[in-house]
């Protein structure tokens, strides 16, 4: 992008992917909001701050790739493809109907900007290995950027990647943990305790950097770290989230994980995002600046076309 | 044809990998410790820009050679058969066979070669397994010159494709003459009274038993059916019309191999006798090879032995 978005400028973008997301499964009437809701952050920084792709050019050789290993959130990143213009955003009303480019998880072979296709829980990180690798062996500079869920952790896979990771100095590998802390069957710590996880990274080789997965700024100042520090270790990105997060009734609620809002709840959810809006002009600065964060609800913020049905 | 020495399959992929690792640099091996068995030693050795290993860890393995796949490299993730279609299975379903990524499974110690080893190590489920996953391509070749050959063709295939190699050292029955093509199955024999299809080690039963028969004055045509998915349905279909009696022979468990993707074909059409030979559905143990082979009736013996009582029945 030309200019870099201030960070208010994200925040917003961000409740703009939200409002697309609770929309699209709305319309579906089938998906996952839970997951989708707490990796917004994420998503919204990568797409509209920190990654070097092209819209117009999917497929560029040397862009950043982008992997949801926790595939089941896809309409995070269906919504960041369309508000970047890989695709008609008409589109996302599409959502899981038979012949849609937007499949129930990512297809990269039908949705153009899916670097890889994801939802069998477990295997994505690995897969950004391969890519991250692929761009050493050939000296390009481009990077790997993936998201893991806290529940899929639980999966062996994550932890082999991980070493190989480590081994190769994968130091162009970003991989964000949305750590919300509830799987489909329960909080983690009921279902398989996951004990330090950040620990855990560091033990593999990982530069770990823990954070509130859901304040931007924080978002944007550890990937400004994970850019910066070329060590040749590879980049982990702890963030605390909240499942459900901006729709208070879906917020740390286990039973969201993958059920649609009825008419009624879809409407308060759109009003309760709208509030969430921040004024841009009274945020100072641009979005390198960690500690101005926390979007003030009823900002008054205008300026967005929201998704509507 | 003549058979000349005995050579191992894994030693002809493990040759032409270094061959075409020269060629093109985008041709990558990544090993699951595991390597030295299946002789990728002098591709580490020769092209060690081109080599990986990502330790006992096939799962990853696989799903980095996905990731590799979709920047423009062909990796050959090379281990055993058992483990290349098992441990890694759903891996190759979700990021190598639904995407159709360009990977290439490179399997050796398939079927009951790995006789001393025994059942945890001896693979005869593999090739039925791959066979069931959308765009995968199953080759198995029968010596070491169609093992270097069809890795050359796997190579140039764009697709995933899975390549079973054996242990030990068995006949060279091609000449370097002989030219392969990935879904076409080769007719070395030419008879009218029975048909024998067969794959990778038990290709040269089926020569032997062919050779045995044409002195008791039955006429058997050998077919090497190195690719079983895509299978050559009409290379099937001519036998079945042609001849009517049909007897397919594989180191491999009778269910879901050969044996099957021939069945298959042959009720669809409604025509032909057929008999298989393979495993019998059973786990092997540690033994040596040939005696794995005699317990499941996988013999020169047997295949001649079923060709004679096929002979003696009407066409149909």
């Amino acid at each position: 992008m030309e200019q870099p978005l201030s960070l208010a400028q994200l925040q917003n973008t961000c409740v703009d992917l939200r409002k697309e997301i609770v929309t699209m499964i709305y319309q579906a009437q089938s998906g996952h909001p839970g997951g989708s809701l707490s990796v917004a952050e994420f998503v919204t920084a990568c797409y509209f701050r920190e990654m070097r792709v092209d819209p117009q050019n999917p497929r560029w050789e040397d862009r950043d790739r982008f992997i949801l290993s926790k595939g089941h959130v896809c309409p995070a990143q269906y919504a960041a493809l369309a508000m970047r213009g890989y695709f008609d955003r008409s589109q996302l009303a599409t959502l899981r109907r038979e012949g849609s480019i937007l499949q129930g998880h990512p297809d990269m072979n039908k949705c153009p900007g899916i670097d890889i296709s994801t939802g069998s829980l477990g295997q994505g990180l690995a897969c950004g290995v391969g890519m991250a690798l692929a761009a050493k062996l050939d000296g390009k500079s481009f990077r790997v950027f993936v998201a893991l869920g806290d529940g899929e952790c639980d999966e062996g896979e994550i932890w082999e990647a991980c070493h190989t990771a480590a081994k190769y100095r994968l130091d162009n590998l970003v991989v964000f943990v949305d750590y919300n802390n509830l799987q489909l069957d329960g909080a983690c710590d009921e279902v398989m305790p996951l004990g330090d996880l950040g620990q855990k990274f560091r033990e593999f080789g990982m530069d770990v950097y823990e954070i509130d997965g859901n304040q931007m700024g924080q978002m944007v100042a550890a990937l400004d770290l994970a850019r910066a520090v070329r060590n040749g270790k590879p980049k982990c990105i702890l963030g605390r989230t909240v499942k459900g997060k901006g729709v208070s009734y879906m917020e740390n609620a286990c039973e969201w994980h993958g059920i649609a809002p009825n008419e009624e709840q879809y409407r308060q959810a759109m009003e309760e995002l709208d509030r969430q809006y921040v004024p841009e002009a009274e945020t100072q600065g641009n979005a390198g600046q960690p500690g101005k964060d926390g979007a003030p609800a009823g900002g008054g913020y205008a300026g967005k076309g929201g998704a509507a049905v | 044809m003549t058979i000349r020495e005995k050579r191992a399959t894994r030693e002809g992929f493990g040759q032409e990998m270094v061959a075409l690792g020269k060629e093109n640099p985008d041709i990558l091996v990544l090993d699951v410790d595991i390597g030295k068995s299946c002789k990728t030693g002098e591709f580490r050795k020769q092209l060690p820009e081109q080599y990986l290993n990502v330790g006992i860890a096939e799962q990853n393995g696989a799903g980095v050679a996905a990731g590799l796949a979709t920047c423009g490299k062909i990796p050959f993730v090379v281990t055993y058969a058992a483990f290349g279609s098992m441990r890694m299975c759903e891996m190759i379903r979700q990021e190598i066979c639904y995407p159709r990524l360009n990977v290439k499974l490179a399997c050796s110690h398939g079927g009951l070669t790995p006789a001393n080893d025994g059942a945890s190590h001896q693979c005869i489920e593999d090739m039925g397994i791959l066979r069931t996953l959308p765009n995968m391509t199953v080759i198995m070749p029968a010596d070491y010159t169609a093992a270097r050959k069809l890795v050359r063709e796997a190579a140039s295939y764009e697709g995933p494709v899975y390549l079973r190699f054996t242990r030990d050292a068995v006949p060279v029955i091609y000449g370097e003459e002989e030219k392969f093509t990935i879904g076409k199955a080769k007719r070395l024999r030419e008879g009218r009274d029975v048909a024998i299809l067969a794959n990778g080690d038990t290709l040269c039963l089926a020569l032997e038993a062919a050779e045995r028969l044409a002195q008791e004055g039955i006429s058997a045509r050998v077919l090497d059916f190195h690719t079983i998915k895509p299978l050559d349905v009409e290379a099937v279909a001519q036998c079945l019309e042609e001849i009517g009696r049909v007897i397919t022979v594989e180191d491999h468990n009778i269910l879901n191999g050969l044996g099957s993707a021939v069945a298959e074909v042959a009720a669809e059409q409604g025509r032909g006798i057929l008999r298989r030979v393979g495993v019998q559905d059973q786990f092997g143990m540690s033994a040596p090879y040939e005696r794995l082979l005699a317990r499941n009736g996988i013999t020169t013996e047997h295949i001649a032995e079923l060709a004679r009582e096929l002979q003696k029945q009407p066409r149909r």
